[in-house]
């Protein structure tokens, strides 16, 4: 079980660093599509006990809105808008990889200063959860894309839930279906943005909004 | 009756969205801003007893923060009503740059106006970390539409902002949680529920190097979307771009709710024996905010960004009461209240100045005190009170914050507080003041008609009642602000 | 000196060309075509040993000499490589630095003789050479530290002595993500699809074909034969990596190594026939896409 969950958060950490390589947005999607089902097989290989109702309906849902509702929306949201395939960074594709692998020596680093934890999970789980964290924030502040920064804010969401699912596993059901409605409710909401951005500005690069500032 | 306050609007304003006719939309708003209202002055009568196994409760802190939004609500919702009314529907054209844009439709407003008021009564009544921030994420997600009322570029760029800031850092917010609860896993690594009143009970066990961690994230994911400087950075823009209502409500009410959020991070830490790490960050981002607050409303150009960085000064404020403890948290639990309403009722006037003037800019505006007598007097007097000249409310709470300061011997703070307070009273002294008074711009020709009463009755309530609470606090609302306090480990 | 370990240069200098003829008959095939024989290499290189050398007016020395040291070179990189737990011919402690370094002489005199014919077009694929080497080279080192750190030795013949089916089963990611870097590796250095097409006959998409236009007859010979065992050296390395069939039998273990360049000269093949060459700009950031891939299992393996 612990390799098996091993090859899932490596396999979570190379999907971030795609997201930092690829320069095709319907890829990007993708490859964040792959990422909530990842994210759905983490939450089973972190359970001790036998799998109860409760968790398989929280994989289930996490899987449903992460792995396939998420993708759906950007992707109408792309069409929709007629926005260009194209990523568009600030900080190049060579230079976003690089600073994406070495944030996971830094995640591991941070991860050994941090009080040392029971066991039970991969010591790998929390590397992996700041990894994905700073990897949300790089692709939020260095990409020009709406739709590309809420990608990021998925990544970010992701990495948060890496951590939630292996280390707090005491928050109640109602909660965690809370977070998850939220968060989606956050991309629906940002998905309409995203619409409203492009149809007032003619394309969706928030660079151009810079009007409001001292 | 604890999930009837958070029902009541949740679900009028689900059903504002398909309410035809404006004038029974506008009848529920009204409906739901007094049975709010009713509800929670009914909670000041007799506390309702916990719902949902502790998930929803009203304790001290949570009843002082749901006056505070159930009041502005109300007060904002009579204002709204008239400000709906002036608002004509169709094409409308920027007072900035001229082009044609059209306002979202009422219900869409109306609708998310009432929901936005049911996530922060959840906040209020929430006993449960992970709900508080269900419900403040709720809270962004509910008031991004209300920001993007008039559909244009820029209110368009302040929302995206609003949106992405705030759903950023309340994601690390999230983070924080999580570490909370790694911290209060015991080493059979057993469930622990994350009830607030349960982990402040257990408070002695929690790990402490976990729940500093956890304390520092939940600071700055919630101080994000509280305004504290360097986090502030949506704010301004939000503030500014949003309708009077909503700036109104934005300030008053969801600063708060956020502040609520930090102030339950911090009675777990408090609990843990781990005060005084807290509170050293508290003061430090309370001063810093103060700091940027003073150097950006000095020169400031723009009136409703003034008073936007005016609420990044006074959040910065109630952190550093907290963080200095003792009276002093007593003294920001005060200022919360008064600042509030101050804020409150400049956004409300200021939304009077801005629909008669058609300028948010500060120097095309002159002499106000000709043109609309009513709403520049209280303009000044709101000055008066933000600024905590006595012997408004406002004077009293920032006065027992720095006496807090000074009792603990922290004179460099106590310094750095008066010389801020004082850069941002010459700063804002300039700008309201040349507002009100000199030349009119206006000719006898084109002199505003009539002031509207229900655009100028709820913001002279507020006044009336920031005055009233410097020269006397009723003998209940002590009485809560005392044991709030204390539940912080004031006093 | 053991001359088991003369296996693999013995087998490398009779089989490289090989290699190409079945990547393009597996080409041929995809395409619909019957193709050349799989021997069509050979007689390449038998008809071009045949024939006379042309030199430009303008080259030196360093022209003559490029396709002999490069030729050399490689033999001495060959010698280096194990095949499976049977040990190489010269196996010493940090031999992989040589290796690195040799396969850099190669290339070093390679791009000399491009430049010394001061044709523009030979600059310019010299330069692009030069470019993706420098990012090609640290994901070598990179992979070849992370298996060295693995296995706790620096020498090629302890590193692939040690990988295993057990090894893998303990250590799976950390090797497949070696692995999928030393492909991209062998891909780039041996100018194959879909960083360079070793077709193309456009100069200005060229990389490496167009830094050797201006050699001929015997030269020209040398340095597809070199080309040929460079892919019959990365080769070596990916399928010692891949292949962790270590039986203690020489034979077997030559035989599983056999299999497996078969195998993965069909593979590059399919790989060929699949993809399109990436644009010029979309190069380095494929390689340094490898160079992450290749830290991450760094990180994981020093964790």
């Amino acid at each position: 079980m612990q390799v098996w969950t091993d090859v899932i958060l490596i396999t979570v950490v190379l999907t971030n660093l795609a997201l930092t390589g690829l320069s095709s947005l319907g890829t990007c999607i993708r490859v964040m599509a792959l990422q909530g089902v990842l994210l759905g097989l983490i939450t089973i290989g972190v359970q001790r006990e036998q799998l109860s109702l409760h968790v398989l309906v929280l994989v289930a849902g996490t899987v449903a809105i992460k792995g396939f509702v998420f993708p759906r929306l950007l992707k109408r949201a792309i069409r929709e808008a007629a926005i260009r395939q194209e990523v568009e960074p600030f900080v190049g594709f060579a230079s976003s990889l690089l600073i994406g692998s070495l944030a996971l020596p830094f995640a591991i680093w941070l991860t050994g200063r941090l009080p040392h934890l029971d066991a039970g999970v991969s010591p790998l789980l929390v590397p992996t959860a700041f990894h994905a964290i700073l990897i949300g924030l790089l692709l939020i502040v260095s990409r020009r894309k709406a739709v590309t920064q809420v990608l990021g804010y998925l990544a970010l969401e992701n990495g948060i839930f890496v951590f939630g699912v292996g280390l707090a596993r005491q928050a109640t059901f109602l909660v965690e279906m809370g977070i998850l409605l939220d968060v989606f409710v956050a991309v629906f909401v940002m998905g309409i943005a995203i619409f409203h951005i492009s149809r007032e500005f003619d394309h969706i690069d928030t660079d151009q909004l810079s009007q409001l500032k001292e | 009756m604890v999930a009837a306050l958070f029902l009541i609007p949740g679900l009028a304003g689900l059903t504002a969205f398909v309410i035809r006719p404006d004038g029974m939309r506008r009848a529920l708003l009204l409906a739901v801003a007094l049975a709010h209202a009713g509800l929670t002055t009914r909670a000041w009568l007799c506390p309702p007893s916990p719902a949902l196994d502790g998930l929803l409760r009203l304790d001290e802190l949570g009843l002082l923060f749901l006056s505070i939004t159930s009041v502005l609500f109300l007060t904002a919702s009579f204002y709204g009503i008239g400000y709906l009314r002036r608002e004509a529907p169709g094409r409308r054209k920027d007072f900035e740059d001229g082009f044609l844009f059209v306002n979202a439709p009422e219900a869409v407003f109306t609708g998310c106006l009432l929901l936005f008021l049911a996530m922060m009564t959840l906040v209020s009544l929430s006993g449960h970390l992970g709900l508080t921030w269900v419900a403040v994420e709720a809270t962004t997600l509910a008031s991004a539409p209300l920001i993007y009322y008039h559909r244009h570029h820029r209110s368009l760029e302040a929302t995206w902002k609003y949106l992405l800031i705030c759903s950023v850092g309340i994601a690390l917010a999230l983070l924080g949680i999580f570490l909370v609860a790694v911290s209060a896993t015991d080493s059979t690594g057993a469930t622990v529920s994350l009830l607030t009143d349960e982990l402040v009970r257990r408070g002695s066990q929690l790990d402490h190097a976990w729940l500093k961690l956890g304390f520092v994230f939940l600071l700055v994911g919630y101080g994000t979307k509280m305004g504290l400087a360097p986090l502030h950075t949506w704010l301004p823009d939000a503030h500014s771009e949003s309708p009077a209502v909503v700036s109104a409500l934005l300030s008053g009410a969801l600063l708060n709710c956020a502040f609520l959020s930090i102030l339950r991070a911090y009675q777990v830490l408090a609990a843990a024996d781990c005060a005084a790490f807290g509170q050293e960050m508290l003061v430090l981002l309370g001063l810093i905010s103060m700091g940027v607050a003073a150097v950006f409303i000095v020169g400031q150009q723009d009136y409703k960004r003034m008073l936007a960085y005016s609420s990044v000064e006074h959040v910065g404020i109630l952190a550093l009461g907290v963080g200095l403890g003792g009276v002093g948290a007593f003294g920001a639990m005060l200022h919360a209240v008064n600042h509030s309403l101050t804020k409150a009722m400049l956004f409300l006037i200021a939304g009077n100045i801005l629909s008669v003037y058609g300028t948010k800019s500060c120097r095309d505006i002159r002499g106000a005190l000709c043109a609309l007598p009513v709403s520049a007097a209280l303009w000044l007097a709101g000055f008066l009170a933000i600024t905590g000249t006595p012997p408004f409310g406002t004077f009293l709470s920032e006065f027992i914050v720095l006496k807090s300061a000074l009792e603990q011997g922290r004179v460099a703070v106590a310094v750095l507080y008066l010389g801020f307070l004082g850069i941002i009273f010459v700063g804002m002294a300039g700008v309201f003041l040349r507002m009100a008074y000199g030349r009119s711009s206006w000719t006898l020709e084109n002199q505003p008609g009539r002031e509207p009463v229900l655009s100028l009755i709820p913001p002279a309530l507020l006044g009336m009642v920031v005055l009233g609470l410097g020269i006397w606090i009723p003998a209940p609302l002590l009485d809560l602000l005392d044991r709030a306090a204390k539940a912080l480990g004031g006093l | 000196m053991r001359f088991i370990g003369l296996c693999q240069p013995v087998l490398a200098l009779m089989l490289a060309p090989l290699l190409r003829g079945v990547i393009n008959k597996v080409k041929a095939l995809f395409a619909g075509r019957c193709g050349p024989s799989v021997f069509q290499p050979y007689r390449d290189l038998a008809k071009l040993l045949g024939k006379g050398a042309v030199y430009s007016g303008t080259t030196t020395l360093v022209f003559r000499l490029a396709p002999l040291v490069g030729l050399s070179a490689v033999v001495v990189a060959l010698a280096l490589l194990p095949i499976g737990s049977v040990q190489a011919m010269l196996a010493f402690p940090g031999d992989i630095i040589l290796f690195a370094y040799v396969l850099g002489l190669m290339r070093f005199f390679t791009v000399l003789g491009a430049l010394d014919t001061g044709s523009s077009f030979e600059g310019m694929g010299a330069s692009r050479e030069v470019q993706f080497s420098a990012l090609v080279e640290p994901v070598l080192m990179l992979s070849m530290a992370t298996l060295a750190r693995h296995s706790g030795s620096i020498s090629f013949s302890g590193i692939y002595s040690s990988i295993t089916f057990g090894v893998w089963m303990q250590a799976g990611p950390t090797l497949a993500m070696v692995s999928a870097a030393l492909l991209v590796v062998c891909l780039a250095e041996n100018s194959r699809i879909p960083v360079d097409d070793p077709n193309t006959h456009l100069e200005l998409t060229m990389i490496h074909e167009v830094m050797v236009l201006d050699y001929s007859g015997p030269d020209l010979a040398f340095i597809l034969y070199a080309a040929a065992l460079k892919l019959w050296v990365f080769g070596a390395l990916l399928v010692g990596l891949c292949m962790p069939l270590r039986t203690g039998w020489a034979m077997m273990d030559i035989a599983a190594f056999l299999v497996g360049m078969l195998l993965l000269a069909i593979v590059i093949g399919v790989i060929e026939s699949m993809m399109a060459r990436l644009r010029l700009l979309r190069v380095p950031q494929m390689l340094v896409g490898a160079g992450a891939i290749a830290i991450i299992a760094l990180v994981l393996v020093l964790r």
